[in-house]
Order: C-alpha cells, then structure tokens, then sequence
C-alpha cells in the first residue's frame, strides 16, 4: 500500500502571533514552527498502515528549505521518503497548494491521499476537499478512524450529532482529525536515521504548475483590544449601565 | 567555524523538550523530594533512544556523536529534567558504557552494550576511594592475579548508580609498585560473590541519582572481565574526562534556561510597590546574570564537544577551564534566581531551589574546582 501523507509547517499555535506594522502580513522575525498538530495525526495514520499493512509511506510539504525540519520529522516518525517543492509560503493559496499535491499525486500514484484536515495557523479547511474534487477521486474528511479493507477504505467521521461511517473506493482523499489516533514521538535512533533518508526537492515549474494565485490578500490587522471587565456596586448601577452603556435593555 | 545549531540539531533539540516535558518532568519534584532513582523515567529514557544514544549502532545504540549527546543532554535539562537523573544517564551511558566501547573487546561489547543502551541494565563506574579523590592515582583498591581471574580488595566511595547498578567499571591497582601505569580497569557484575554496594548516601543535590559506596572483599571476578590491556587504567579513566567535559555538563546549560524561563516569568507577574518585579532594574540584572552564565558556559562546552567529533585530542586546560566554569560560575546567578523567587524561591514548589541544588555538583563531581585550577595553572607553562 502506496501512502502521500502531508507533513504542513505551521506557526507555534502557543506563540503569540503580531502583525507587521504595515498590515502586509504576519511578523515572522523570532517566531517558531511546529509541524500541523492534524498532519501529525494524518502521518501516524499512515504510518501504523504502512506498519500493518507493507507499501510505503511518503511525506510531502510545499515551502522554503526551512520546511525540512518539518519532513525530518515524518520521517523519523516512520515515513520512508520525502518530497518538498519549493514555493515560500506566502506565495501559496489553498488552490495553488491544491494543485501542486495534484501534480505530486499523478507522479506518485498512490492508494492513498492522507492530508491534515485543515493548518492550525490559516486554518483555511479546502485543500483536501480541492484536491479529490480536482482528481476526481471519493473523499472522506475529518476521519476520527480508518480501516482498510478490500480495495476500500472504511472511516468514520464526526458529525453533528454523532458518528457517520462511510465507504471509499480506493484510492481517496482522507484528512484527519485530532481524535484519529495518537502521534508517536519518534526515538532519537529513528530521529537521527531521518537524516539519512532520501529528501526530494521539486520545483512547481517541474511539475508543470501554473504559480498564479486566485485570493489575494488585501490586509492583516490584529483583533481589536479587549477591554477590561468593571465591578458594579448595586444593582441600580447595574441596570443602569445595561441600559445607557451596553445599550443591551 | 560554525557556532549555532544546524537546523537538524535544533529539530532534535525540539523533539527532546517535547518528550521531557511529557514523559519525564511531571515526576521530578515528587522524586527529588523523596531522594528515590525514578526507574520509569529511567525506562522512558531508554525506550526513547537517549541511554544508547551514544552507543554505537552496532550494539544497539543511536550511533550519536559528542555534538549530538550535548544538544540532547541541553533540551534534558531546559525541560526541566532535574539534575540527579542526567547525572544517572551521564553515569551510565558516557563513563561506564562508552568505557566499554573505546576498550572493550568484541565479546564485551557484545554481551553489555545492548543492555546498556536500552537500559535494561544500569551502569556504573568507580574511580574514587575514600583516600584517593583529586589525587586518583593514588587508588588502592587491590586487583591480584588468581588461577583463571582476579581477586578485588578495597572500597570505592561516592559511586553515581552504586546501589542500582547491575554492572560497574572499577579502576584497580594491579601493580603496587607502578603509580599510574600500575592501574587496570575491570567490569564487575551486580551478584559477583564478595561485591556489595553501601546504602544510598542523603546529598546537597542530585537526590534522584543514587550515591554509595561499593565494597569488594574477596571478589573473584574471571580473567575476561579485564577492561583493555593491564596497566593501562588510567588512561581509560582520561578518556571519560572528554564526555565528563563536554556531554555530562550539557544538562547544566540547559537548565540554566529553565531556570531563566521561570525568572522570567515570576519577575513579570510577580508584583509589588504596585507593579510587576521585572521593571526593577535589580531584578532584571539577575535575568540578564544567568543569560551571560549560559551563554559563556555553552561556548565552552560546544568547543570540547567539537573537538572530540572533529577527532582532536582532548585540551585538558579547555576542558578544566569549562569544568571550573560550568561549577563556580553557576554559584551566583543561580543564587540569584533563588532569591529573585523571595521566600517562594526557598520552598520546593518553583524548582528554583532543586536547580541551585543540583548544580552545586559540578564544582565537585569529576575533580574539585581546586584541582581544576591546578591543572590550568599547571599546563599554563613555567611562567605561572
């Protein structure tokens, strides 16, 4: 069984994220990255299948060199090789990333197309859903579980108000939830090993990919400040205020 | 020359703090309080691949080098990770398994170094003797010739692992007549009859690494239990001296981070006077002590590192230059973070006081600040 799994960068989602005076984007001096806590989770997936089941399972990412920590550790986790292609993030949208893993799909033809379900930093939620739409392949996002059985792979979803199980002919697009499994952390033999395991570096134009965006983005602005609760000393002080104040009686 | 990470260093660097923070830091306090060895910490750390780390890949290890066993043992100590467990790992994994792998013959590396690296077996290793301390050479534990072996006689003291290990690297005079050329190394199996390891001696610090004495009356251990060639003991015993300098004070610089971390933030939040402690240039000057402290003690310690992986011979004045620094130089900005704490500092809860604690070993362990100073004035030259 052939496995693409994704392996995003993304921000430190503890960090504290400040926007560039100019609005242009995000100030990226002194911030940290981790890999996206829901690739994780798509990569142990495809990894223990891989372990139960033979094939191989081969991470990719889209982004500068500095992403390579990032596939280091998917293979360290387990995966057997990796590609990266080489575009700087914020020259990505969600169709552009779609269509690049498109391009790496025909070229790899796998069983399997395992993504996170959404970038815990745009938290934009549209590249698995794009990318089975593109290549006309069954989709089953959000899995909590799967199974691999005849040809098919089993999962099920959360839904509102329970737990939907679908069917999909393989090969299909399926992006993981936090609740699919618990990502191992690689030992340090398998850490070091890593280093040694064949890295791929592709560029769109190889690939025959067209770089134009369709979202452009206008402007950045932090949220506006919170202000600070205040505590009233009657309850005529308390209406009073819902009244002129918050406007809310 | 090069003197940041690379970035697979800093990814290895992320992975340790992950794990530590994990698997092994919320059990410190509760083992430090109570002066126990954490054996499943000690089992985490062999599962997770960092006793066999610098075990060759041969015997089951990670295969790491110098450089390597730093960044990890520096993640250990930022976490959290207190320094009575990274002294253990430091025991086991640099001064009695690499022992075994720079001068073990292929049956002895063979036989141990795979229990070594997963942990399953614990090691140690005896220099020290209650009279022989700065001055190592003068040991007296007695090694004689028997028919098929060698009888030991005499006592080992402030053994790191004694009273939990189930093998130990044992200096022995084997010639009483030849000073430094009169000392062979040996490997000594828990069960040995006539080996006993003395009860867990109460420390300043380090209270979760087990400290004894070992005892050998009588012990018969067979002749290939003889680490290298016979006469050659001590320079084994030197050969440790570039892990003792470089990895095993690595935790060191890490947990001065963690002691900054939680400077940091108890001089933000803490306040008084109507505003938080950090705006007090007095505090901030303490901050900014462990900064200077880490930074000069990291430089120090990366070049040791760096030489061994480059193959260089070991400096001695640069390694005892970086010993007495990691050691003395601790003393005051880790007093410092204590009192910066005020009376929170004094109580076990903030880990301040654990760190202070712990650190206090390195101006001792592996040769007192004195005998540093010795030996740099010594190698200085005819001018001092």
């Amino acid at each position: 069984m052939k496995i693409l799994v994704t392996a995003k960068r993304v921000t430190d989602p503890d960090a504290k994220i400040r926007v560039k005076p100019d609005g242009t984007g995000i100030e990226t001096a002194g911030l940290e990255y981790k890999l996206n806590p829901f690739c994780e989770n798509a990569i142990e997936a495809a990894v223990s299948m891989v372990e139960k089941h033979g094939g191989e399972a081969i991470a990719v990412t889209i982004g500068t060199a500095d992403v390579e920590q990032n596939l280091r550790t998917a293979l360290a986790m387990g995966c057997e090789r990796a590609i990266r292609v080489e575009i700087a993030d914020d020259q990505l949208d969600s169709d552009l990333t779609a269509r690049i893993l498109v391009k790496l799909f025909e070229t790899e033809k796998p069983d399997l197309f395992l993504l996170g379900k959404q970038a815990v930093d745009g938290d934009s939620n549209q590249v698995a859903q794009l990318v089975a739409e593109m290549l006309d392949l069954p989709q089953a996002c959000f899995a909590s579980g799967i199974v691999i059985e005849n040809g098919e792979a089993v999962v099920t979803r959360e839904i509102d108000g329970g737990i939907e199980t679908i069917a999909v002919k393989l090969p299909a697009v399926v992006s993981a939830d936090l609740r699919l499994n618990t990502p191992r952390l690689p030992t340090l033999p398998n850490v070091l090993k890593a280093k040694r395991k064949p890295l791929q570096v592709l560029t769109p134009a190889a690939l025959g990919v067209d770089t134009a965006l369709k979202v452009a983005t206008v402007a950045y602005e932090a949220p506006p400040q919170r202000k600070g609760g205040i505590k009233v000393k009657t309850v005529q002080e308390l209406v009073e205020k819902l009244q002129n104040e918050a406007k809310a009686l | 020359m090069e003197f940041g990470l690379t970035p697979d260093q800093s990814a290895l660097r992320e992975q340790v703090l992950r794990f530590a923070r994990q698997e092994i830091v919320p059990r410190v306090r509760e083992h430090d309080l109570a002066s126990e060895f954490d054996f499943d910490s000690w089992r985490k750390l062999g599962e997770y691949g960092v006793l066999g780390l610098n075990i060759p890949e041969a015997y089951g290890g990670g295969g790491a080098d110098v450089m390597t066993c730093v960044v990890v043992g520096e993640a250990l100590g930022e976490a959290g990770v207190d320094g009575g467990l990274t002294l253990a790992y430091g025991a086991h994994s640099f001064l009695c398994a690499d022992t075994i792998a720079a001068h073990g013959n292929e049956e002895q590396k063979a036989l141990y170094l795979p229990r070594l690296a997963t942990g399953e077996w614990i090691g140690c290793m005896g220099l020290t003797e209650p009279g022989a301390g700065s001055d190592a050479a003068a040991l007296r534990l007695r090694a004689e010739r028997v028919d098929g072996g060698w009888r030991l006689n005499g006592t080992k003291m402030f053994i790191t692992n004694g009273p939990i290990a189930d093998i130990a690297v044992i200096f022995a005079r084997t010639d009483a007549e030849a000073a430094h050329a009169g000392i062979s190394a040996f490997v000594v199996r828990k069960g040995t009859p006539g080996f006993s390891a003395g009860k867990n001696l109460h420390k300043l610090g380090v209270r979760t690494s087990l400290t004894s004495e070992l005892v050998f009356d009588d012990c018969i251990i067979p002749e290939e239990n003889l680490l290298g060639m016979e006469g050659m003991g001590f320079f084994v015993a030197l050969q440790t001296l570039e892990w003792d300098r470089s990895a095993l004070l690595a935790p060191a610089i890490g947990t001065t981070g963690f002691l900054i971390d939680r400077c940091c933030r108890y001089a933000g939040e803490r306040e008084q006077f109507g505003r938080p402690i950090a705006s007090f240039q007095a505090v901030r000057h303490k901050i900014a002590d462990l900064k200077i402290f880490q930074e000069a003690a990291r430089s120090l310690v990366y070049r040791i590192a760096w030489c061994k992986d480059q193959g260089q011979p070991m400096n001695h004045l640069e390694a005892s230059v970086a010993k007495l620094f990691v050691g003395d130089a601790s003393l005051q900005p880790t007093n410092d973070a204590v009192v910066l704490h005020g009376g929170y500092g004094y109580c076990a809860e903030y880990d301040v006081e654990r760190v202070f604690r712990d650190l206090r070993i390195a101006a001792i362990g592996g040769g007192t600040s004195d005998i540093q100073k010795m030996i740099i004035s010594r190698l200085m030259g005819e001018g001092v």
